[in-house]
């Protein structure tokens, strides 16, 4: 139930201008980690169309992430080359049916339930992966080469170059969250987030509220699917920690750090997570411990996470005026997206 | 005789041991309104839940127009015209009155599975959800958060959702709980607007409000149909006072 206020829509263009920027100046090292911190901001994303949004708490989003990478691997292990559309259509393809499936199966849980069977729908997966050696077990598979996206018989863009890799995961991160700002902003996204907020009310309006919960989910898990491919793209290759509990972890912690039901907050969260992990460790080798006490931190006194904290200070450094404006829109702009968080 | 748009038969719900509802055939009949009394316990709200889908019946039949919606969910029901307000405020705490309002407007829609453009671009929900607001009187109020307004306000935004869906036949259980005495005089007034286009089936503890409004009226008592008929003869049935008119005046 987040609006874009002015003051965060700049920070957010002035945060990707940066990153289109970063890679003239930034070392090829952080060129890296920023194309890993880009992909797990997709995963996160998608997680909080999840959470944030329809009130479904999955604990096994890794599956999809792992099954995203595994089908480029599996498809392309012995390929000289990959075409880049054909991948992409197996992903979308494979992770929607295996979200499908799950979904159909975990949505007739709720709550605790709800977690429980999807984290054991991924250690299923991991199992899976983990105990058949065709699919290379616990050593995983290697890719030899990127994908090549052929508009033809000509090359797009070259994604062996580690840069061009870069702005292809930053256009992808940029679509993701455009593509759901967008679903959000449409009737579907409304149904949703009044599921979160009151499922059988919902219901008694005549919605199919298991209908959309399915959807959403599916959503969801194809989006995590895209992540894991570029994520198996950029490493070269899969292995079954791809989906384990820890990677649903991680993701899950990034999303409620970062702020849930914001979309941008959980592309903050992988982003402070991933620097935290690679910068603490210079400064002491209990890194982990100073990770859990800054976690914790941040829910007790962030309770909106990191996005909640930015909206905190647009409202106190923009004052007055920008409640002004948003109270005129307001009136004739419906739900979601277009309430300020009374509270902040 | 009008045409009977809804109708039980032999209905009957048991939590375990205990019998909420017991045996209920009634008929309703279009552009009617029929009151439902009974003291506390008498299973009112059960019946609702039972004939809004809320509720599986444990044995019995439920008609609307002919069809038989015995198993209906409340999504298939709400969607057959059949709205329903609740006697538990049930409302979107964190949206405004225009989104509450919003979100059963836009259930009207042969499908929500859109996700490209915007909802606000559509014309048709905004007019049912203006209406809405309008109807319950809470049009001055669109953009206060629901959890803030009071219970008397949210009670109005309770009908004003049911409203936005523009239902044919009403389920009301006890509208008028926990309003002040003008707001309850304001929502009778609506009442009385509503019963001339819809039918209403009313449960309702403010007697003045349902001796204006009813046109008929059965009494409940312990899940089972005591008594059915007219205001005037309900009125005057020395069973019902006994079991209810009776007693609730001797609470007061
Ligand atoms: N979900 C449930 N599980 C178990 N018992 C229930 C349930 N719902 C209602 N009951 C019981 O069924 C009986 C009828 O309850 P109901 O709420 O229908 O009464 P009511 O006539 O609406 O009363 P009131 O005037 O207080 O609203 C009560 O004894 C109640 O405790
Ligand atoms: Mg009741």
């Amino acid at each position: 139930m987040y609006t874009l206020t002015r003051p965060i829509l700049i920070f957010l263009c002035l945060g990707v201008a940066a990153l289109v920027l970063f890679p003239l100046v930034g070392s090829e090292f952080y060129v890296g980690l920023l194309i890993r911190i880009m992909i797990l901001s997709i995963f996160a994303i998608s997680l909080d169309l999840l959470i944030g949004y329809t009130g479904l708490i999955s604990f096994g989003h890794a599956a999809f992430f792992g099954i995203g990478g595994y089908t480029l691997a599996i498809f392309f292990q012995d390929a000289d080359s990959i075409n880049f559309w054909i991948a992409l259509v197996l992903v979308l393809s494979c992770s929607a049916l295996v979200a499908l499936l799950v979904g159909w199966i975990s949505i007739r849980a709720s709550g605790v339930y709800f977690i429980m069977l999807t984290l054991a729908f991924a250690q299923m997966f991991y199992y899976f992966f983990f105990e058949s050696p065709d699919f290379g077990g616990d050593d995983g598979i290697f890719l030899f080469s990127k994908p090549e996206i052929l508009i033809g018989s000509t090359s797009l863009i070259d994604l062996e170059d580690e840069h061009n890799f870069y702005y292809f995961v930053l256009a992808w991160m940029v679509a993701v969250y455009l593509i759901l700002s967008m679903i959000l902003k449409a009737p579907f996204g409304h149904v949703i987030v009044a599921i979160k907020a009151n499922e059988s009310r919902v219901r008694a309006l005549g919605y199919p509220v298991q209908r959309y919960k399915l959807v959403s989910f599916v959503i969801a898990g194809t989006l995590a699917g895209i992540a894991g491919f570029l994520e198996a793209a950029h490493t070269g290759y899969v292995t079954p920690a791809y989906l384990g509990w820890h990677e649903s972890g991680i993701v899950m912690v990034i999303v409620i750090l970062g702020g849930m039901g914001t979309l941008f907050g959980p592309i903050l969260g992988a982003f402070v997570i991933v620097l935290l992990q690679d910068f603490l460790p210079n400064f002491t080798e209990h890194w982990q411990l100073l990770m859990g006490g800054i976690i914790i931190a941040v829910v007790l006194f962030l309770p909106k996470g990191i996005a909640g904290l930015l909206y905190r200070l647009s409202n106190r450094l923009f004052t007055s005026k920008e409640y002004a404006d948003v109270s005129q829109n307001s009136g004739d702009t419906p739900a979601t997206v277009d309430v300020r968080e009374q509270s902040l | 005789m009008s045409e009977v748009i809804l109708r039980t038969e032999g209905l009957c719900k048991h939590f375990g041991g205990l019998q909420a509802t017991h045996e209920v055939s009634l008929s309703f009949e279009r552009g009617v309104t029929h009151g439902i009394l009974g003291p506390n316990g008498a299973g009112k709200t059960t019946l609702i839940n039972l004939l809004s889908g809320e509720l599986a019946p444990s044995s019995g039949k439920i008609f609307f127009k002919d069809y038989d919606i015995t198993q209906a969910t409340s999504d298939k029901v709400s969607r057959i015209g059949i709205g329903r307000s609740f006697q538990k405020t049930n409302i979107f705490a964190d949206f405004t009155c225009f989104q509450n309002c919003w979100v059963g407007a836009q259930s009207r829609l042969s499908s929500s599975m859109r996700f490209i453009r915007p909802a606000r671009h559509l014309r048709e929900v905004h007019r049912r959800t203006d209406r809405a607001l309008q109807l319950c009187g809470l049009a001055e109020r669109r953009n206060i958060q629901a959890s803030s307004m009071s219970y008397g306000e949210q009670r109005q935004l309770e009908i004003g959702m049911m409203l936005a869906t523009e239902p044919e036949l009403l389920l009301l259980d006890e509208p008028l709980a926990g309003m002040g005495s003008e707001e309850s005089l304001k929502i009778t007034e609506l009442l009385k607007e509503l019963a001339k286009e819809h039918t209403l089936i009313l449960i309702e503890h403010d007697m003045d409000a349902v001796f204006a409004v009813a046109d008929r009226l059965t009494v409940m008592v312990n899940g089972a149909e005591l008594e059915t008929g007219d205001v005037a003869q309900i009125r005057n049935s020395t069973a019902v006072q006994e079991a209810y008119l009776g007693s609730s005046e001797d609470a007061a």
